[in-house]
């Protein structure tokens, strides 16, 4: 029996916390272990529970840097990244990593203030449409509307970013519900054991009878290629990928995305197809009768002109998004599900039906590649008399070739992005981090940041172009600050190179607002200007040297400004909206082509 | 010169949680990626948890495929049926108001009565007419009406249930939930 005004005493089953804290203490049962961000007035509720907290936040110098660094603990680590801003501004200077994200399938939770409940809707000082202007560009997005669903909401979040397709989630918190001075904020504390979501439930097992379909068409086929993408790296599948590849003797190309998802050492790699990747990679997809398509999704930047892409090739597409299959390209054998217990599966009945023997004999597919392989490789040219330019492809060979096995290499976007995707050699998977999808300039030096916060026992490289640096090098004060040793090389060709190179094949070398100056701003002294070692590189014997001692030293950030040709192009290229038969060679890169 | 096909009508049923921001999400979905919403609408169902939407959209079936896997992607959506047209009940309402002076009045009422309208207003010149049914006799009404002069006529968006089962004992189909 229970008074009117003697309530029972629940206070050893329930803990009342304020919303702040739940939403701390939520995320810490998340398993968070670090967070980026920066405070403001409407998530300061938040910020105050931090100090409490064995959560590491790291203050960032400008929010696209906080959302690019979870992108690149994400890449990093597999695991999800976590940034959390106020308000308004903040929340608009993150939504460029969260579309970024949303392309690559990266799984990031990004936490917002949002001005008090009663504002909303008054154009009330830093108010923000937050969810309208992210509703397209998150996996989900969620205005938090009562403190008693914070924890409910934080698990939710966590569930949809990393489970089916990962994806970033955004969560808006008005600040009432946050503020321990508002009775709104008080909740009592409880942990959602399970998900309750009716309309979300990703298939992840394979059709059986499909998968079936799909390891027939295999045997059957005489010219197949596996067309691996990031779905590989995300769903951990290059493992089974490799047991795979190796079970089926079929050749892999790894897209921009998957780069590293298969062992560039492997004899059966083919390396990057696509736009820029090399002929190999781009004619056997051409002249493939089966492209197995692994977490793949027929970007342009891979097809070239749709209609005359792979032309003679039936089709298996395996993806966890249903939404991916049929929507560039009809398949043959079409299979929801994750990539890596589909792999799995078709191991199974491959081996079944009795392994490498059961397949056709494509000897004469093999040497064809091999052929294609020794006529057409990447190649650059270094001349080393006086007068002769810095390659910037040279600078990334003699990186990759000066660095630990493990490093991970993260890119800016631009021809140094697409020369660092063709000459580095990956052989792990999540050791290239990279803006695939939307094609983020100023990814680099953030995204290096998270990975190096997530993985800091290995050596973090990050080549980024000098039109990408200025874009958000001042994230290089938060590592100097927090103590994140990242390398970056930039390869300063004093242009926006990629630009450029357009200009000049396109549009009749009219360079239209494309020179940077390669002095300005000095790169040296801006890097030592944010407490950096900061180096300048200017002929081919310094690279080295240069690299050496960078990799040397371990207790701040470095930045090498490789002085490198103006005018060096990437090829191969496939011009944008033109076939992929129509690849045009570089001077160094053997005859053929167009 | 041949003449243009219309573009074909898809009706999608799509129940969705019933929660703030749904229904924008929805159609924004539509609008990211240039699809045109012909008609829409929207109501709690019987059970307070969801609310169904009933989408009406000109397109092709292969963008219909993708338009429906791309709404289910959103978490909020839960199911997402196709109605086709002949294997659905279609209805919509229409108010129409219509000039009817004293020398037509008389014959704008017959014809509301062969339609099984409603008139629902009345003023000097002017009668206010409330018709529902199977959206091709709202414009076979409204092509009538237009004789006599429309002053303002508003439709609602079309929703639709799937037909029953005729094969199957009544009583079974009466009994299925959800
Ligand atoms: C934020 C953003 N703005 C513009 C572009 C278009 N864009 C693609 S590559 C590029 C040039 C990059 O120049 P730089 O960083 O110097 O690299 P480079 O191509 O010279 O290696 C530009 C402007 C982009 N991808 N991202």
């Amino acid at each position: 029996m229970c008074f009117p005004d003697q309530e029972p005493d629940r206070s050893h089953t329930a803990m009342k916390l304020n919303g702040g804290q739940a939403l701390i203490k939520s995320l810490e049962m998340e398993g968070v272990e670090v967070m980026f961000g920066l405070p403001g007035g409407a998530i300061l509720p938040v910020y105050d529970p931090i100090i409490d907290s064995p959560i590491r936040h790291i203050l960032v110098r400008h929010e696209q840097g906080a959302g690019h660094m979870a992108e690149g603990y994400a890449h990093a680590t597999g695991r999800p990244g976590v940034a959390m801003v106020t308000s308004g501004p903040a929340a608009t200077n993150i939504v460029t990593p969260l579309c970024d994200a949303m392309l690559d399938s990266v799984p990031i939770v990004v936490i917002t203030g949002q001005v008090p409940s009663a504002a909303i809707g008054t154009d009330a000082f830093q108010e923000c449409d937050t969810i309208g202007i992210t509703r397209s560009i998150t996996k989900h997005n969620e205005l938090v509307t009562s403190a008693q669903d914070i924890p409910r909401v934080v698990r939710e979040a966590f569930h949809i970013a990393t489970t089916g397709r990962p994806g970033p989630v955004l969560i808006d918190v008005p600040k009432d519900i946050v503020d321990p001075r508002n009775p709104r904020s008080a909740m009592e504390w409880y942990w959602p054991e399970s998900v309750d979501l009716p309309g979300y439930k990703p298939t992840t097992q394979g059709h059986p009878r499909k998968i079936r379909d799909a390891a027939a068409l295999i045997a059957e086929s005489r010219r197949p290629v596996i067309y691996a993408g990031g779905g590989i790296v995300r769903s951990g599948a290059s493992e089974a990928l490799f047991e795979l590849a190796n079970l089926l003797g079929v050749h892999v190309v790894t897209t921009l995305m998957a780069r590293g998802a298969f062992p560039d050492s492997h004899p059966l790699c083919l390396g990057m197809p696509g736009m820029h990747g090399n002929y190999t990679a781009v004619t056997s997809m051409q002249q493939a009768d089966l492209l197995i398509t692994l977490g793949a999704r027929f970007d342009d930047r891979v097809t070239g002109k749709v209609s005359a892409f792979a032309p003679h090739a039936k089709i298996i597409h395996v993806d966890i998004d249903p939404a991916e299959l049929g929507k560039v390209r009809r398949a043959d054998v079409p299979i929801v599900g994750d990539v890596r217990l589909v792999i799995e599966e078709l191991i199974k009945i491959v081996r079944e039906q009795g392994g490498r023997d059961s397949q056709p004999d494509r000897h004469e597919w093999d040497a064809q590649i091999d052929a294609w392989r020794d006529r057409h490789p990447i190649a650059y040219e270094q001349g080393w008399d006086e007068g002769d330019k810095l390659k910037p492809q040279f600078c990334i060979d003699m990186l990759r070739q000066n660095t630990p096995d493990d490093t991970i290499l993260c890119s800016g976007v631009g021809q140094h992005q697409m020369w660092s995707s063709q000459i580095w050699k990956f052989d792990r998977p999540n050791t290239w981090v990279n803006s695939g999808g939307l094609g983020t300039m100023g990814f680099a030096v953030p995204a290096a940041i998270g990975a190096k916060v997530g993985q800091p026992t290995k050596t973090v490289w990050a080549v980024d172009g000098d039109g990408c640096f200025q874009m958000t090098a001042q994230e290089l004060v938060t590592a100097s600050a927090e103590r994140i040793p990242v390398k970056i090389a930039i390869l300063n060709n004093a242009y926006l190179g990629m630009v450029r190179q357009w200009q000049e094949l396109f549009y009749e070398e009219r360079y239209s607002e494309v020179y940077l100056s390669p002095d300005l701003p000095d790169y040296k002294m801006w890097a030592e200007a944010m407490g950096c070692v900061g180096m300048r590189v200017e002929h081919p014997d310094e690279v080295v040297p240069a690299i050496e001692k960078a990799n040397s030293i371990d207790d701040r950030p470095v930045v090498i400004d490789f002085r490198v040709d103006s005018e060096e192009k990437v090829y191969p290229m496939v011009p944008a909206g033109a076939s992929n038969d129509d690849i045009i060679l570089g001077p160094a890169q053997g005859p053929g082509g167009h | 010169m041949a003449p243009i096909a219309p573009p074909p009508h898809h009706i999608l049923s799509v129940l969705v949680e019933n929660k703030a921001g749904v229904l924008a999400r929805v159609s924004s979905l539509f609008a990211r990626r240039a699809y045109n919403i012909y008609s829409l609408a929207v109501a709690p169902t019987d059970d307070e948890r969801y609310s169904r939407i009933t989408i009406v959209v000109d397109v092709e079936s292969a963008p219909l495929e993708q338009i429906t896997k791309q709404l289910f992607k959103l978490v909020n959506v839960v199911k997402i049926s196709e109605l086709s047209p002949d294997e659905s009940v279609v209805r919509e309402l229409m108010l129409c108001t219509v000039r009817a002076e004293p020398g037509t009045r008389g014959q704008v009422i017959e014809l509301v009565g062969v339609f099984e309208g409603r008139i629902v207003d009345v003023g000097h010149n002017d009668l206010t007419v409330e018709l529902s049914g199977p959206p091709s006799k709202l414009d076979d009404f409204e092509d009538l009406m237009r004789a006599y002069g429309i002053v303002e006529l508003q439709r609602t968006g079309r929703v639709a249930l799937a037909k029953l089962e005729r094969e199957v004992p009544r009583l079974r189909s009466l009994g299925r939930v959800g």
